[in-house]
């Protein structure tokens, strides 16, 4: 009877260490403060190309990120990409004139979106339309223009 | 010629019959879960000698593997000018493959060929046609709880062959070659997803328990009740968990990501 | 009267028109024994004839091809899983090496089927399984493992395990084999005692002559898939086929014979000189 008391004992720190090491690694090597943060509210903002944008993509402003990309779809009428951004609810002051452009982190990375201020006194909320958007540079397009205007010149 | 072609065919339905059994087998071991719900000490002493009696081998592999991939990940960043992103390289490695994958092989090695002979060795000295003659299933006393054992137990070790490997990794990289704490982890805290890496890497853990133990109980339950028997299940067993966990592998991830 | 609910008077266990084959050899051809109750009934015959695949078939382990087994009132093919298993809860079996759970104490292995099968609480399963172990007088290894025990205790162990339960009907599978005198004594008088005091029916299968002869009240001798003889042993004893003559005085040639069939002597061993 006391070597089940052994093994009980053992097979219970073994269950702890497990759930333990399942914990550290989600807290501390992830992302995880990113899906912490409560009480968002959603904007869209239309884009005529999104590039390479996907899915849960940062939202930054002034490289401080603020959010992220909940949901990208394409908008049967104007043919524009509608993009959802959840915004973090601490930064509840953001103007509506500010515009969101598709940038690009490094020179080969991933796309996210940048917001620059406007100054406007009016500020975002819940379901609130950024008016002001630029949409990704795409690289083929860009060298497509630098050759013709290189023919024009 | 021929007769390699037709060894390799034989191979191959070998490996479809097994499969199809295991899964008619799984099917039965679903069933009767409930019923060995009822009997929770059972399981308890399966996921010790299943689950906690491999965690040595677990965080020594662990440890090694992660300082191994701190000193790749340094020299082959260091070409790059790019070690500050050696964090995130160890970590993503570790948490989508290195993680479940290696584990789940030494699993199937360590625990998998145990439960493969135990259950062999029970048929070969009558103790299975015992049981069934006390009208008391086999299978419900004594191959479910080691199943639920093993599928419970994966994914712990996994979890903590990562997070040792990530200790490693950083010990190395840090500690040894000298890359910035700081730059170590803020690149990970970046880069690295919950749903994306993590869970996918929990996912792929349960996965490969469920295939690992599933293959190793099977063996073992049909075995042919002699000493080559036994020992002819519990090789295939190592073989076949192998195969199936790289496969699944190569599934989840195309799946996945 | 339900059909597969008859009502078998005397007989225990009942065989009719057994037919088995496995691959080339026909195991058993129409065979038919009838086990009487309360009494010890033996199967004899050489080894290889299938004895315990019969066992095994009276006890629902395996299917024949054709032939109808009644136990207990019960025919066997028409059970289901659920009804073969209350079934084996009357039947006792001990298997040729005890069968014993290693990994078990000697009193747990005991236990096991009080604990599977019924609700008690601990204590009164404690009383039950030192009971059972005094009848087989083995109370006082109580917690040796298996492992630790001569093949003559594990085989005492394994029997008082059988009679957990207090079935109707035991089945012994070749239990003198490979035991010392001593022990093959304490096997046989506790096959006779517990079959007498605990009103049993008990089926041996052996091939053991004087053991089963001094315990069974009734005999088979079965060769080639068929009975070849049967009754008690003093009948059997004035049998005057030359067969059973062999057997039972185990003489070295016979009906049976000693050279297994081969060509002819000289001409396997001179060939090569002949050519």
């Amino acid at each position: 009877m006391k070597q089940t008391r052994t093994i009980e004992i053992v097979t219970g720190f073994f269950i702890i260490l497990g759930f333990v090491a399942l914990y550290i690694v989600a807290t501390r090597a992830t992302n995880i403060r990113a899906y912490g943060e409560s009480s968002g509210y959603s904007v869209t903002a239309s884009f005529a190309n999104i590039g390479g944008l996907k899915v849960r993509a940062p939202v930054t402003m002034s490289g401080v990120t603020v959010g992220r990309v909940t949901e990208i779809r394409l908008d049967p009428q104007s043919f524009n990409a509608i993009v959802t951004l959840e915004i973090n609810g601490t930064y509840r002051g953001i103007p509506d004139d500010t515009t969101a452009s598709i940038l690009t982190a490094g020179l080969l990375g991933e796309q996210y979106i940048g917001l620059s201020p406007g100054g406007s006194e009016t500020f975002l909320k819940q379901g609130s339309r950024i008016t002001y958007t630029q949409s990704a540079l795409v690289l083929e397009n860009l060298i497509g223009k630098f050759l013709s205007s290189g023919k024009g010149s | 010629m021929m007769g390699l072609l037709r060894e390799a065919w034989y191979i191959v339905l070998d490996f479809l019959e097994m499969l199809g059994a295991c899964g008619f087998f799984l099917v039965k071991l679903l069933r009767l879960t409930p019923q060995a719900l009822m009997r929770p000490r059972l399981i308890f002493q399966q996921v010790f000698s299943v689950g906690a009696m491999s965690l040595v081998l677990i965080m020594v592999s662990g440890l090694f593997i992660g300082m191994v991939l701190g000193l790749q990940g340094y020299n082959t960043l260091n070409k790059f000018a790019a070690t500050s992103a050696l964090g995130t390289l160890v970590v993503l490695s570790l948490l989508r493959e290195l993680g479940p994958v290696v584990t789940a092989v030494l699993f199937a090695g360590r625990a998998g060929t145990a439960l493969t002979s135990e259950i062999g060795l029970m048929r070969a000295t009558e103790q299975i046609a015992g049981m069934e003659m006390m009208a008391v299933d086999p299978v419900r006393r004594v191959v479910v709880p080691r199943f639920l054992a093993g599928v419970i137990s994966m994914p712990l070790l996994v979890a903590i062959f990562n997070a040792i490997g990530i200790l490693g990794g950083y010990l190395v990289g840090v500690a040894l070659m000298g890359v910035d704490i700081g730059a170590f982890w803020s690149q990970v805290h970046g880069t690295v997803d919950l749903y994306d890496d993590f869970l996918s890497g929990v996912l792929k853990s349960v996965v490969f328990g469920i295939a690992a133990t599933l293959i190793a109980v099977f063996e073992g339950y049909y075995a042919q009740p002699t000493a080559e028997g036994v020992s002819r299940a519990t090789t295939r067993t190592v073989v076949n968990s192998a195969l199936a966990v790289l496969a699944l592998d190569y599934l989840l991830t195309a799946f996945m990501f | 009267m339900a059909a597969n609910e008859q009502q078998n008077g005397e007989n225990a266990v009942e065989v009719t028109g057994l037919r088995y084959r496995r691959g080339e050899k026909q195991i058993f051809d129409r065979l038919n024994i009838s086990i009487p109750r309360g009494k010890v009934t033996a199967i004899m015959g050489p080894s290889g004839t299938g004895k315990t695949t019969l066992l095994r078939v009276m006890t629902g382990q395996e299917r024949p091809d054709r032939g109808r087994i009644v136990v207990e009132g019960r025919n066997l093919a028409r059970l289901d899983d659920d009804e073969l298993y209350a079934l084996r809860r009357n039947i006792g079996f001990l298997f040729q090496n005890g069968a014993l759970f290693t990994d078990l104490s000697v009193f747990e292995n005991v236990a096991f089927p009080l604990r599977e099968h019924t609700r008690l609480q601990e204590h009164l399963i404690r009383h039950l399984v030192l009971m059972k172990l005094q009848a087989v007088g083995l109370r006082g290894a109580s917690s040796m493992m298996p492992g630790e025990m001569s093949g003559g205790m594990a085989r005492r162990v394994a029997l008082a395990r059988a009679i957990a339960l207090d079935p109707k009907i035991i089945f012994y599978d070749e239990p003198f084999t490979g035991l010392d005198p001593i022990s093959m004594g304490v096997i046989v008088r506790l096959i006779r005692v517990l079959n007498d005091s605990l009103g049993l029916t008990s089926v041996i299968v052996s091939h053991d002559v004087a053991e089963v002869s001094s315990v069974a009240d009734q005999s088979y001798l079965i060769s080639n898939g068929k009975v070849v003889a049967r009754g008690t042993p003093e009948e059997l004893d004035r049998n005057k086929s030359a067969w059973v003559r062999q057997f039972l005085q185990g003489l070295a040639d016979g009906p049976v014979p000693f050279h297994y069939p081969s060509p002819d002597y000289a001409t396997q061993l001179l060939g090569e000189e002949h050519r």
